[in-house]
């Protein structure tokens, strides 16, 4: 055990000795955990969240009846199949506005609920309370807050309805209030009606469904995984990818910094030996001290972690709110597996970045001379060798793009290329740089690109570092630069109408529009409204689009048949979603039939539009004939066709007469700026993490210089000696890498836009149903590589300016004690 | 005896229906949390007559309410099976009916099914308004989903007979015929059982006299049986006391016809309430006070943690009743949300006969 101490003791010696290298192994360490915690903490956050608003009574975790033409239906059918032995429960849906703010409402009849569906969460010991007269309204912490209330507060929702006292529920996710189904009934003024039953496990003989029922009711399996998890894994996806992006970028840091250290340590190491320790205990000691290093630096890391999840979650919040409408809490809570999972995968790196060198260590002989170049020799063998690898890599990402079908092929593609790209990097630098040396005409242009190529091993996981983080960089800017431009456009047309009101019910619409016949300054107005109703097993949203010149001339359609627009007119006809038409396989000319509250109404499908940002599938019908099939859908929202210059005085004529708020009535250029708002936020997060990945490349390449330089005066000492002053040796240090990076960074290029590729047509068409025209943004790759130059040069200008002031003592020593 | 140890027979399994679903309150509050107060509802007051058949349908005023029935039967071969069919009333809160999902009844179900080697239940709640569950007097129908006891054809309201009966769980079923020649009997006097020496009380009649015959399915085997029922009704508003442990009750029915109910009410201070009333086929009956039943409890049986007698000594002076009862399954636990011991029994000595056996506060 003295033992054991003593060579630890005799090992961190050298960390002593070389701080500097010992920063870059913790920084290499903190920074590859970090950030991988930090984006597993945002995305167990975000799953906590799902599950919270799945088990909130909406039972895709249970098995459901709903109506099979997609709307309410009485509960006298709840009766009957409770009477016919059907452990049901009712669910009463809607929404309810609050303060302006709409909030998802759910009636529940906590007596029959089922256990499975929710585990009675909000009834707790309160039966009576939740059930008598005045009830109770539950709902979760932040929606509370959100309300500015506090327990026991009624609200009045805007319907003038009165909510029963407030009470916290912390298990509720945000945004939903749960009020039993008696007095959903009365809020939503749906009395005796019923939006879904939740099916108990409960076993028992009961009568088939279709004799209770008929085929008013459907039966909905539960599914694995809730709608929000399917809909949201794209996007964890992509920020688990970046997690593990970085992760690696922090091991080849690690790899690095151990890699050096074992070299330096040789010496001690065979004296060590010669002292007579055994290797396995040399070994042994090794890997303690090497667990030590990433324990501490896990620690670290989680912290690190832990600031970036707090820093990134209300951006990653206001995406998923805005793309899928999960809600996300904005306090981060981490569970105990988040911490043992974080120090574990700190150690597995560490391990497995240091699988090499310890392999060697172990097979270390005791009389071996030192040989500190040879760990660099050996790399000559190993670029031919990562040539072949990525040859191999290659071959596989060429596989997953000819046979994947799958999101996670398209990513699988992605990591494939990335990777065969940073394995290809060494062999491909080597191959510039022996051109180059050919070239070269004399001595010090000879010895620049020999020394380059020499010291290329050293600096080659620096540089494949550089590459990945900067490709990555090109492909998600040129993704999102792409998706920008196509979205503002796509907005642009979409939002035909000058102003948008949604009133509160049919009534006051019907107001609203009667009085709004009699203005001179409105152009036209425009009827919408949309109904839910399932098809392929799926819900489907149906929108009604009036009949105008306005949407003829304006509204977007990717595909279109001969006279879709007249044929829509008719009511026989709908345009699909990108989304809808990608995932059931619809192309102009397919007929589908959809469940209405009379019967199937039957399509035809003659257009094709972009529904960007819309988790649901969705069809487009002409609005009359929608209101005609759906009779009972409200008509409270309105588009305005007005002047220009009478939208101000038009809206605050509207406000002031039917007092409507702000988020009843918005005009064109607010929306507009609202949808932009959120989209930005959707990729501010992408954003940041970019910024993250290259930040730790910068470092990679630092520390790769840093533990350079000093490896490196045997190399400069005979330049030195031979008259070429150390300022000059220093620029010619500076040429050189820049050289490298440059090389590199140009060779990021491409494989950025490759990556765009990917993400464009492979990754986002699975993830969110939509295709994006491919579009190259010169001006933003040049900003990246000059970016990428402004790294390398700040990372290599610490090693060049130490080295521009040298002792030269330090050089003449070179020679006096020659390793 | 306790000055505040009240209780009606099964007057636990109504409070029980409300705090099971009420959860953390129950214990707090006097056995099975009727320790609330019954402010409100209508009170017992001796000297009502019972009228029929308005009193086989509910009463909402009063705050708890059931429709009982116990079932010793037998199948072609003469292995013994007991069925229990049970509907629960309770109001949340006082006061007139309201509509709908308002309405302030709660509804529990429990049913069960008992052979010497298994013992089945299965327990439902429902609210009141809706027609979940509900019970009505006439036509006689009293139901909670799909268990249902109602009048036959032709139901004579004074015999309560016939009654159709059926409950189903997830491993057994059953449907019985009941049918009396016998007028029903009120418990107490004329009906006003009496529970405490402070006069709290319950309405309380049952028709002991019911034969059955109908068919039990345990594990999709079905089985032809006949046999005897017993059917209790009784309702209520008071509360328990907070010192009440939980209670032993029997119901006989004698080889000879004659019937017998019998309760003991255990308290913490060790005096138990003890009660009963005899009955015979000729119409005489005989209320039989504290100290003239002696209840002893012999073998004790380990169920789920607990300590269970399920072999009794009954004597009874002035019958000249000596008898010792023992259960047909001793595992008959109801392992409900308030879980109590039910289950046939068979009884032998200075008499013969079967029975039914409830036990709670173990």
């Amino acid at each position: 055990m003295t033992r054991t101490l003593w060579v630890l003791a005799v090992l961190f010696s050298h960390w002593r000795r070389h701080p500097m290298q010992f920063a870059t192994l913790a920084i290499g360490l903190v920074s590859a955990v970090a950030l991988w915690s930090g984006v597993q903490a945002l995305n167990q956050q975000a799953r906590a969240s799902y599950d919270r608003a799945a088990a909130a009574f909406g039972g895709v975790r249970t098995a459901t009846l709903v109506s099979t033409n997609g709307g309410t239906f009485p509960q006298q059918l709840f009766v009957a199949l409770r009477r016919a032995g059907w452990p049901v429960s009712p669910v009463l849906e809607g929404r309810i506005q609050v303060d302006g703010r709409s909030f998802r409402l759910l009636g529940i009849d906590p007596v029959t609920l089922p256990t499975e569906a929710g585990d009675r969460p909000p009834i707790g010991g309160e039966l009576q309370g939740f059930v008598l007269p005045p009830g109770q309204t539950r709902l979760a912490p932040e929606t509370m807050a959100e309300l500015g209330a506090s327990e026991g507060a009624s609200l009045e929702a805007s319907n003038d309805m009165k909510l029963p006292p407030l009470r916290l529920a912390a298990q509720l996710a945000p945004g939903v209030m749960v009020v039993d189904i008696g007095v959903a009934q009365r809020l939503l003024k749906m009395p005796n009606q019923v939006s879904r039953l939740l099916v108990g496990k409960s076993k028992g003989p009961r009568a088939s469904l279709d004799k209770v029922v008929g085929d008013r009711l459907r039966l909905v399996k539960p599914t694995a995984e809730t709608d929000l998890e399917r809909l949201t894994d794209s996007f964890h996806l992509n920020l688990t990818a970046f997690g593990l992006l970085s992760f690696f970028v922090g091991l080849f840091i690690v790899n690095s910094a151990i890699g050096l250290a074992f070299e330096q340590r040789l010496p001690i190491l065979r004296t060590l030996r010669a002292c007579g320790v055994s290797s396995r205990q040399l070994n042994t000691v090794l890997l303690l001290e090497l667990v030590f290093f990433a324990l501490i630096a896990g620690l670290v890391g989680m912290a690190v972690g832990y600031l970036i999840a707090a820093a990134l979650l209300p951006d990653v919040a206001a995406s998923l709110r805005g793309l899928y409408g999960a809600q996300i809490p904005g306090q981060l809570s981490l569970s105990p597996q988040w911490w043992l999972a974080g120090l574990l995968i700190s150690v597995l790196g560490a391990l497995l970045a240091a699988t090499a060198s310890l392999l060697k260590a172990g097979r270390l002989s005791v009389l071996a001379s030192a040989q500190p170049q040879a760990w660099r020799q050996e790399q000559r063998r190993w670029v031919m060798l990562q040539g072949i690898a990525a040859l191999a890599v290659f071959a596989t990402a060429f596989g997953f793009l000819w046979f994947g079908d799958s999101l996670l092929a398209g990513f699988a593609v992605l990591a494939a290329i990335l990777l065969g790209a940073a394995l290809a990097l060494p062999l491909l630098l080597e191959l510039v740089l022996a051109a180059g040396e050919y070239q070269a005409r004399g001595a010090l242009a000879a010895w620049f690109w020999a020394d380059s190529r020499q010291q290329l091993s050293g600096l080659s996981l620096a540089l494949m570092a550089l590459l990945l983080a900067l490709s990555v960089n090109v492909g998600v800017g040129t993704m999102v630069e792409s998706f920008s431009r196509t979205f503002v456009n796509w907005l642009d047309a979409r939002l035909a109408a000058d102003i948008y009101i949604n009133a509160a019910d049919d009534a006051q619409a019907k107001a609203i529009t009667a009085w709004l016949r009699e203005r001179r300054d409105v152009i036209a107005i425009l009827p919408g409204g949309r109904a839910e109703t399932q098809f392929a097993g799926a819900p489907l949203e149906i929108f009604g689009l009036p009949d105008n010149a306005t949407y003829r001339d304006r509204w977007p359609l990717l595909q279109s048949a001969d006279d879709a627009w007249t044929r829509l007119q008719k009511g026989e006809a709908a345009f699909a979603s990108e989304q809808l038409a990608r995932r059931s396989r619809l192309s102009l000319g397919d007929v589908i039939e959809v469940p209405t509250p009379h019967g199937g109404w039957t399509i035809r499908i003659v257009g094709i539009y972009a529904d960007y940002g819309n988790p649901k599938a969705q069809i487009a019908v002409n609005f009359d004939a929608l209101a005609g099939h759906f009779p009972d859908i409200p008509r409270t929202r309105i588009g305005l066709r007005a002047n220009q210059a009478a939208v101000p005085r038009l809206m605050s004529d509207l406000r002031e007469k039917f007092g409507l708020d702000d988020h009843s009535l918005i005009d064109q250029a607010t929306l507009k700026a609202e949808s932009k708002r959120i989209f930005n936020r959707t990729f501010s997060v992408t954003a940041a993490l970019n910024a993250f990945t290259l930040a730790v490349a910068g470092i990679a390449l630092l520390t790769s210089l840093l533990t350079l330089g000093n490896s490196r005066l045997p190399q400069l000492a005979p330049l030195w000696a031979i008259g070429i002053t150390r300022r000059k040796l220093a620029a010619i240090e500076l040429l050189k890498t820049m050289s490298v990076a440059l090389l590199t960074a140009l060779l990021a290029l491409p494989l950025g836009l490759l990556v765009a590729w990917c993400l464009i047509a492979i990754v986002n068409v699975k993830a969110f149903g939509w295709q994006l025209p491919f579009h190259v943004f010169p001006l933003q790759l040049a900003e990246l590589l000059a970016v990428a130059m402004v790294a390398s040069l700040v990372a290599a200008a610490i090693p060049v300016l130490r080295l521009a002031r040298l002792q030269p003592t330090a050089l003449i020593k070179v020679f006096a004690d020659e390793r | 005896m306790s000055a505040s140890s009240l209780i009606s027979r099964r007057t636990f399994a109504g409070g029980a229906l409300l705090m099971t679903l009420a959860g953390k309150a129950a214990r707090a509050q006097g056995f099975a949390g009727l320790g609330m107060a019954g402010r409100g509802f209508a009170p017992v007051v001796p000297g009502r007559q019972l009228v029929f058949p308005a009193d086989h349908g509910p009463h909402p005023d009063f705050r708890i309410e059931w429709w009982y029935v116990t079932a010793n039967l037998a199948d072609a071969t003469g292995s013994a099976y007991g069925a229990q069919w049970t509907l629960f009333r309770q109001a949340m809160a006082p006061g007139p009916q309201a509509e709908g999902w308002a309405n302030q009844q709660i509804w529990m179900g429990h049913a069960a099914v008992t052979r010497a080697d298994t013992h089945r239940f299965s327990e439902t709640f429902a609210r009141g308004g809706v027609g979940q569950a509900g019970a009505q007097a006439s036509p006689f129908d009293a139901w909670i989903d799909s268990w249902q006891m109602r009048g036959g054809a032709g139901m004579n309201s004074d015999t309560l007979s016939p009654l159709q009966l059926n409950a189903a769980g997830s491993d057994f079923a059953y449907t019985l015929q009941l049918q009396a020649d016998h007028p029903l009997v009120l418990q107490g006097d004329a009906g006003y059982s009496v529970k405490s020496e402070q006069g709290q009380a319950s309405y309380y009649y049952s028709q002991p006299y019911f034969r059955a015959r109908g068919r039990i399915t345990i594990d999709d085997t079905p089985v032809e049986v006949t046999g005897l029922a017993w059917m209790d009704r009784e309702w209520s508003s008071q509360p328990l006391a907070s010192n009440q442990t939980g209670w032993d009750w029997l119901s006989l029915h004698f080889d000879s016809g004659d019937k017998l109910m019998l309760f003991r009410l255990r308290a913490t201070d060790n005096h138990p309430f003890i009660s009963g009333k005899w009955f015979s086929p000729d119409g005489r009956e005989r209320r039989l006070g504290p100290f003239e039943i002696a209840m002893t409890p012999k073998v004790f049986t380990e169920i789920a943690g607990r300590r269970i007698p399920t072999t009794w000594d009954i004597a009874i002076a002035p019958l000249s009743l000596a008898i010792s009862c023992t259960s047909v399954n001793p595992e008959c636990w109801m392992a409900t949300r308030f879980a109590y011991w039910e289950g046939p029994i068979r009884f032998s000595g200075s008499h013969q006969g079967v029975g039914y056996l409830e036990m709670t506060g173990y």
